[in-house]
């Protein structure tokens, strides 16, 4: 029998604050490595001058810890607890909070959460509450990964359930009416989360973890590699280019992710992110 | 001056703008954005019409002025503003129109209006312009003061009076009815690569202009 491991909410809540705080003020380097690509890449001047523009906000962000953008977003928290793990010391997502509300409040950053949708849209004023993903997993670690996400490109996220009939030309087409519709928006350029596949609820999980993937890393599957690729093309086809103002470089990156559905389905969820791609990872 | 040609393609503009100051700006023109503009978004609009329904003035004046729609970052102690880039304009579209009635004669945002916005704006000879988006840090640094001016229990949302100093905008849709996101990305768009419904042909991004952009941020 393995040994159980002790993690105690204190040092959850401790990582949460850290990392709120890290991401909002440093895009991952991998992030800022796709940003030079696409400056690069792009054809039209105005496009090379936003990007430009982009690089040293950037620059401007890490060096001062400034927030990149002034929506630090709200906050998603995918949590794989392993199984030898006992957590101790109160209540994990209260931990979770503490940790939120402490970065949020120590990092001079922004709380956009508003208590209930219709009722009573008062700023809870330091981001709590977090959206949490749980995962029990194997072993006596703990991963926490969070995104601070902005509701720009969020809003511009679209979901649907299509036939199997619609097949992959049908979610290829869904997917680039999405980012076509998304224009100004989402902030281009972004990344591009699909997720294709499970139920109702589940492709939209999983287009979310799908944008948690390392930015610009290729699906371990060939045909989903492939499609990402077949996809990134025909999305910087659309022509939005940097801020939608035209040009070659619409989307930084996309990824699907698959998993198994029902024989009468095909949902697909298309979940964007723009160039404030704010995530981390530890793992205790 | 209200509005100053820099000699290198970009005007500096500065409020209380006029009709002719505005009929000058035209879409795609970068702007400079020097002196006070008013910071206001989703909840105080809100507000503001509530009080105008209520009978009640506005915190401002919005006759021959700008909005900026931001909610900063709370500033470092020492620092001027936090992160202060634009957020969805598409989102104040409901409100809009009742501002421009009283004269409002610049938007600052990102993202494109709606149909009917666009309409106003000609019809009341305003300009709506947008902002680097997501580039909140690099734009803290145009901003000279800031001062809440009127809500202040909405925090970020509240109404601020904010200086600007060369803040750079681009003019999106000007007092002619012309809309600088359908112009820009047409020339840009693949058409050989993408399916029918998506090409843009000879109407100027039709497809664009007819659903508008909503969203947020």
């Amino acid at each position: 029998m393995s040994e159980v491991r002790e993690v105690p909410t204190d040092q959850l809540a401790a990582v949460v604050r850290e990392l709120c705080m890290e991401i909002c003020y440093r895009v991952p380097p991998e992030m800022v490595e796709l940003m030079k690509r696409a400056r690069e890449r792009e054809e039209s001047p105005l496009g090379r001058q936003i990007l430009d523009q982009l690089l040293k906000n950037q620059d401007i962000a890490a060096e001062g810890e400034y927030p990149y953008c002034q929506d630090t977003g709200y906050t998603v928290v995918f949590l794989d607890i392993g199984q030898d793990v006992h957590v101790t010391g109160g209540d994990l997502y209260d931990a979770i909070d503490r940790g939120v509300a402490e970065g949020y409040t120590d990092g001079y950053l922004r709380g956009s959460i508003v208590r209930d949708p219709l009722f009573d849209r008062k700023n809870t004023g330091d981001n709590t509450p977090a959206f949490v993903h749980t995962r029990i997993v194997p072993g006596d670690q703990v991963r926490i990964q969070i995104d601070a996400k902005g509701a720009g490109s969020e809003n511009m996220g679209r979901h649907a359930m299509l036939k199997p009939a619609d097949g992959l030309e049908g979610v290829k087409h869904f997917v680039l009416k999405a980012v076509a519709e998304s224009g100004p928006n989402a902030c281009p350029p972004g990344i591009i989360g699909v997720g294709v596949g499970g139920n109702f609820e589940m492709s939209a999980v999983l287009a979310k973890r799908a944008l948690m993937r390392k930015v610009g890393q290729p699906s371990p599957d060939p045909l989903y590699a492939e499609l990402e690729a077949e996809l990134y093309e025909k999305c910087n086809a659309l022509g939005l280019g940097p801020e939608a103002l035209g040009g070659t470089q619409t989307v930084l990156a996309v990824h699907v992710e698959g998993m198994p559905t029902h024989i009468a389905s095909l949902p697909v969820a298309v979940n964007i992110e723009c160039h404030a791609h704010r995530t981390g990872v530890r793992t205790i | 001056m209200p509005v100053e040609p820099q000699g290198d393609g970009r005007v500096r503009i500065s409020p209380p703008l006029t009709d002719d100051d505005v009929r000058s700006l035209e879409a795609g023109t970068v702007v400079l954005v020097r002196g006070v503009v008013y910071g206001a978004r989703d909840a105080a609009h809100k507000r503001m019409i509530e009080d105008l329904d209520a009978g009640r003035d506005l915190p401002f004046d919005p006759a021959g002025q700008i909005v900026y729609y931001v909610g900063p970052t709370p500033e470092r102690p020492g620092n001027v503003i936090g992160s202060a880039g634009p957020t969805t304009a598409s989102r104040m579209d409901r409100w809009t129109p009742t501002l421009l009635e009283r004269g409002l004669k610049g938007i600052i945002g990102k993202g494109g209006r709606g149909p009917a916005v666009r309409q106003e704006l000609k019809r009341h000879t305003a300009v709506y312009m947008a902002a680097l988006g997501g580039g909140g840090a690099l734009s803290a640094l145009t901003v000279r003061s800031q001062r809440v001016i009127a809500y202040e229990d909405l925090g970020t949302e509240a109404i601020r009076a904010i200086e600007m100093d060369d803040f750079p905008a681009w003019v999106v849709n000007d007092a002619a009815g012309r809309d600088f996101y359908a112009e820009t990305i047409r020339p840009w768009r693949r058409n050989d690569l993408l399916p029918d419904d998506l090409h843009l042909e000879e109407a100027a991004g039709k497809a664009i202009e007819e659903r508008g952009f909503l969203g947020g941020g």
